[in-house]
């Protein structure tokens, strides 16, 4: 198998991923989003830790897969708070930091 | 000869789940409907262990399949679930400029996919090197890697904590 298959496939999630932090303006589904992008990273990783016959990367991946449940967490935490307080997660309706 | 045939197989298995992941990913993006969004990027997820498997990282692909696809993936359903009444299609979660999203992110695309393509051409995987085993792994995660284990496991304390902080109602 080629090195660039895997690594065009983690480029192209990678976009979609960011198409939708973009694009989206529901709270959840801009996490949702941040996820995929977390998952092609990994997947360059794995990639390369073949490559180089090494395990290094196949550690990060695994810390990159912690750091991603804490952050869904964190985030899911704060959408929740947002919702109590303003009734909506759209983000475009955050704007009272607005002058 | 042999070797040769079983990397077809592999191939032919690469391009089947990358589609599958192309295409899930393609609807998290685009579904109008949030419990929609969250099941195909199950689909998304699934194909990513699918890849690690292939990547031969079976480790890390059973932690995928047990951290995001059964922990996080509840978390997002459960997220859902409190903050909105309404499961089913809803009109109102995009962008009105979404043309400016899909510039950026087809801008983005074209550059990287130029410059893997110049930086690693036709490079191919190893396909009979000593594979990289668990045991390899946790004596680099123990080994070396300590320190940030270490730091990783307090980024998760804090992360509970906050969190019970942050929903908590008081």
């Amino acid at each position: 198998m080629l090195l660039n298959e895997f690594l065009f496939l983690g480029a192209i999630l990678f976009c979609i991923g960011v198409y939708g932090v973009i694009v989206r303006k529901n709270a959840v589904l801009v996490l949702m989003s941040i996820e995929l992008i977390l998952n092609s990273v990994n997947i360059n990783l794995l990639a390369f830790s073949l490559r180089n016959g090494s395990a290094d990367g196949q550690t990060f991946a695994l810390y990159v897969i912690a750091v991603a449940a804490a952050e869904v967490g964190i985030g899911l935490a704060l959408v929740l708070l947002v919702y109590r307080n303003s009734r909506s997660i759209s983000l475009d309706d955050l704007s009272e930091m607005k002058g | 000869m042999f070797s040769a045939e079983l990397l077809i197989a592999q191939n032919i298995g690469f391009f089947i789940i990358a589609a599958v992941m192309v295409v899930g990913a393609l609807r998290v993006v685009t579904t109008s409907n949030v419990v929609h969004a969250a099941l195909w990027l199950v689909v998304v997820l699934a194909g990513a262990a699918a890849q690690y498997i292939l990547l031969a990282a079976e480790f890390v692909a059973v932690t995928q399949v047990l951290v995001y696809i059964g922990a996080v993936m509840v978390l997002f359903l459960f997220g859902t679930m409190l903050t909105r009444a309404r499961i089913g299609a809803e009109s109102d979660l995009n962008n009105k400029n979404w043309f400016v999203g899909l510039g950026v992110a087809l801008a983005l695309l074209v550059a990287m996919l130029i410059a893997l393509r110049d930086g690693f051409g036709a490079e191919k995987l190893p396909a009979d090197d000593p594979l990289v085993s668990t045991q390899t792994l946790s004596d680099q995660i123990f080994g070396p890697y300590l320190l940030p284990f270490w730091a990783l496991s307090f980024v998760l304390l804090a992360a509970v904590i906050g969190a019970i902080v942050l929903a908590r109602r008081d």
